[in-house]
């Protein structure tokens, strides 16, 4: 039997705030899934209603077909890695990673020869009667999988479990998060406000705003096809340009910005005459004039990273315009006050409607709507 | 004590340890000194003291155990008296922990803190007014016509009034409340510095409650049970009111017994001997509880 994880209409409400809107979606098994979102929007309340720690309000959640409604976070096939990992600073390694052992009966030498097992599987064979608080972060970290993965379970809950390590062990603890995962062939449920770790990790990703599901799809879907404004101006940079829609014809959108007319690949539900912002990425946006697109801006800073750089330009935006440019022997004649003549193709661009409140507002019904249909 | 130094300086540094040594042997060391002394001596009127009649002698602590008949269990009184009150204050402490376990738990990890600080308050409250007020409204509370045995009836829960302050019981219902938050303060203490998610943790791998406090939460307390332990049993073995007030002739307390010594039979030495055992009886329990929960004076100390 499959063990999808299944969110029927979860909805979470705290006296009258409601953290948690409507979620439909359904994690398929063996994935990696991440919730992504800005801290607050319910992300970890989502991760307690799967554990059983909170039962929602409204809906219901159901692990391989079966309702988990009433069942506490010892019956469910769920194993939650806390935030702050939570380890038992008062047991040994080996014991924190078979404790869900003892507590099932398995007599102490089968514990202990299986607590090895999974000590070998996270590269700590030599930890097993180390105390916790000798451990650094990134054994912590590990050890804390271990522990979850000693009880079989067939859904691992994982909540920012990184964002206590330093930037270069974090990046290390990615790879090794998704190693772990396609060797036991667990379901992972990842949830983050860091979208570099969860579009690096992910199969798919959910992005989060204020309760709701904004858009549910691949790392590449999300960051190259985001149905939302806010999805656009949440994972990656953007480059808005407000207006309203003159026409759409073949899937491309013609929108009247302060910039001119400029055109985009046109975003669902989108109709003529709408309020809408086209939005376009820094590395999409190239310098010269041959393309559909044109504008001129004028450099008012530039971020030298190495291999590329960020310019930061004046012009007829809504709020500064970012250009990525490679590294490709240019760059030096691209100094602050300089006039630049940019373009990008119709198809690098995408147009929303934004209906009021451009750019940064939580999505409209009809979007909470496509999304859902995408997670269906 | 190097960390003194290299704070303070040498000068400032043996200033302070001196004023500590000077106020530990004045207020400390000399008068349990003149009790120890008067202790190994027998028992004289002022006019032998130092004469032909004066000894050492360990016969004042031997005296206690003088007559202990381990074959037929026969025990003299005041040995008798002294089993009672180890029995009774560990009873006491047995029974103060197990109360305020689960009320600490509730205070430190479940309710709200603005409900657990109001429940904190109310349990401090009654403690403001003094011991034997205190005592004395559980000797009404008690009394055979008195108020608990009105309700008792009143609900049918009993058909004839019960005789609470006859036997034990009612220095054991005293002692428990009277030192019932010296318990409670470091049990709350210390399960308050427990991460809620730990016992969450242990829940979400499987843990029905009883294993959660058995493995995660009682670990995590040990210091404060120790400490709780160590105060409740104290307090009960040398406590002299509760006794006096609630306790009835067949539960005489050892404290009683030494102030019979010093004041009805006149005899010092005697009382001080006794005095220095019952002493000897709680050092012997607070190194028991920390060899037990595995705590050193630093933990205790927190
Ligand atoms: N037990 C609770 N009672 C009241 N409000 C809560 C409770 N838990 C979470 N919230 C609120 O719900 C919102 C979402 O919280 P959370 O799920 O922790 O966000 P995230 O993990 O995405 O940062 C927050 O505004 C938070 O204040
Ligand atoms: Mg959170």
């Amino acid at each position: 039997m499959s063990q999808d994880v299944e969110l029927d209409n979860v909805t979470m409400r705290f006296g009258d705030f409601t953290a948690v809107r409507n979620i439909n979606l359904t994690v398929r098994a063996g994935e990696f899934f991440s919730f992504l979102g800005p801290s607050g929007c319910g992300k970890t309340t989502i991760l307690r209603i799967l554990s059983g720690f909170t039962e929602p309000t409204e809906g219901h959640v159901r692990i391989g077909g079966v309702d988990m409604a009433g069942k506490g976070p010892n019956e469910r096939p769920t194993a939650l890695i806390f935030q702050n990992l939570a380890l038992f600073p008062l047991m040994s390694v080996w014991e924190n990673i078979a404790f869900g052992l003892e507590v099932r009966g398995v007599p102490r030498d089968k514990r202990r020869k299986r607590a090895m097992e999974l000590l070998e599987l996270i590269a700590m064979p030599d930890a097993a009667d180390k105390r916790i608080s000798e451990l650094s972060g990134g054994m912590k970290q590990r050890v804390a999988i271990a522990r979850a993965l000693a009880v079989e379970p067939k859904v691992m809950l994982l909540d920012e479990p990184l964002s206590a390590l330093d930037l270069k062990l974090r990046q290390h603890m990615r790879s090794e998060l998704r190693a772990i995962q396609r060797r036991t062939g667990v379901t992972f449920i990842y949830i983050t406000h860091d979208q570099g770790e969860a579009l690096t990790m992910s199969d798919r990703v959910a992005v989060m705003s204020r309760g709701r599901i904004e858009q549910v799809g691949p790392s590449s879907e999300i960051y190259d096809a985001p149905q939302t404004p806010f999805v656009a101006t949440f994972v990656g940079e953007n480059n808005r340009f407000s207006g309203r829609v003159a026409d759409i014809a073949g899937g491309v959108a013609r929108i009247e910005t302060a910039a001119g007319l400029l055109s985009g690949r046109a975003g669902p539900a989108l109709k003529a005459g709408d309020k809408a912002t086209l939005f376009v990425r820094p590395e999409r946006l190239r310098m010269g004039a041959d393309e559909a697109n044109r504008l001129s801006a004028r450099i008012h800073h530039v971020d030298f990273e190495g291999s590329f750089a960020n310019l930061f330009l004046n012009g007829a935006a809504d709020g500064e315009i970012i250009v990525q440019a490679a590294n490709d022997g240019a760059l030096p004649s691209l100094a602050p006050g300089v006039e630049l003549a940019l373009g990008f193709a119709p198809e690098s661009a995408v147009v929303l409607p934004t209906g009021g409140d451009a750019g940064t507002g939580a999505g409209s019904g009809e979007m909470q709507h496509a999304a859902a249909e995408v997670a269906a | 004590m190097s960390e003194l130094f290299r704070r303070y300086g040498t000068g400032m540094a043996l200033a302070m340890l001196s004023g500590v040594a000077i106020w530990v042997l004045a207020m400390v060391v000399l008068p349990y000194f003149v009790m120890v002394e008067y202790s190994f001596h027998p028992n004289l009127t002022v006019v032998e003291m130092g004469g032909p009649k004066d000894h050492y002698t360990l016969e004042n602590y031997a005296s206690l155990f003088r007559g202990i008949d381990l074959v037929n269990l026969e025990f003299p009184d005041d040995f008798r008296v002294f089993l009672r009150t180890l029995w009774g204050a560990t009873l006491v402490t047995f029974i103060c922990l197990v109360v305020c376990y689960p009320v600490a738990y509730y205070l430190a990890k479940v309710a709200t803190p603005e409900r657990a600080s109001f429940l904190l308050l109310i349990l401090v409250i009654p403690f403001w007014i003094n011991e034997i007020l205190r005592t004395f409204s559980w000797y009404i509370m008690l009394a055979y016509s008195g108020p608990l045995n009105i309700i008792l009836k009143a609900l049918g829960i009993i058909d004839a009034p019960v005789r609470w302050l006859s036997g034990s019981g009612g220095v054991l219902i005293g002692m428990t409340y009277a030192f019932l938050l010296f318990m409670m303060f470091p049990l709350y203490n210390a399960l308050e510095t427990l991460d809620r998610n730990q016992v969450e943790a242990a829940r979400d791998l499987g843990a029905p409650t009883w294993r959660i406090h058995w493995r995660v939460v009682i670990p995590h307390a040990k210091p404060g049970i120790a400490v709780g332990c160590i105060m409740v049993f104290v307090l009960a073995a040398s406590s002299y009111v509760v006794p006096a007030l609630l306790g009835s002739p067949g539960t005489r307390w050892f404290t009683e017994t030494i102030y019979s010594w010093f004041f009805e039979a006149q005899n010092w030495p005697r009382g001080s001997a006794y005095a220095f055992i019952l002493l000897g009886l709680c050092v012997a329990f607070i190194l028991t509880m920390m060899r037990v929960f595995k705590v050193g004076l630093t933990d205790i100390a927190k």
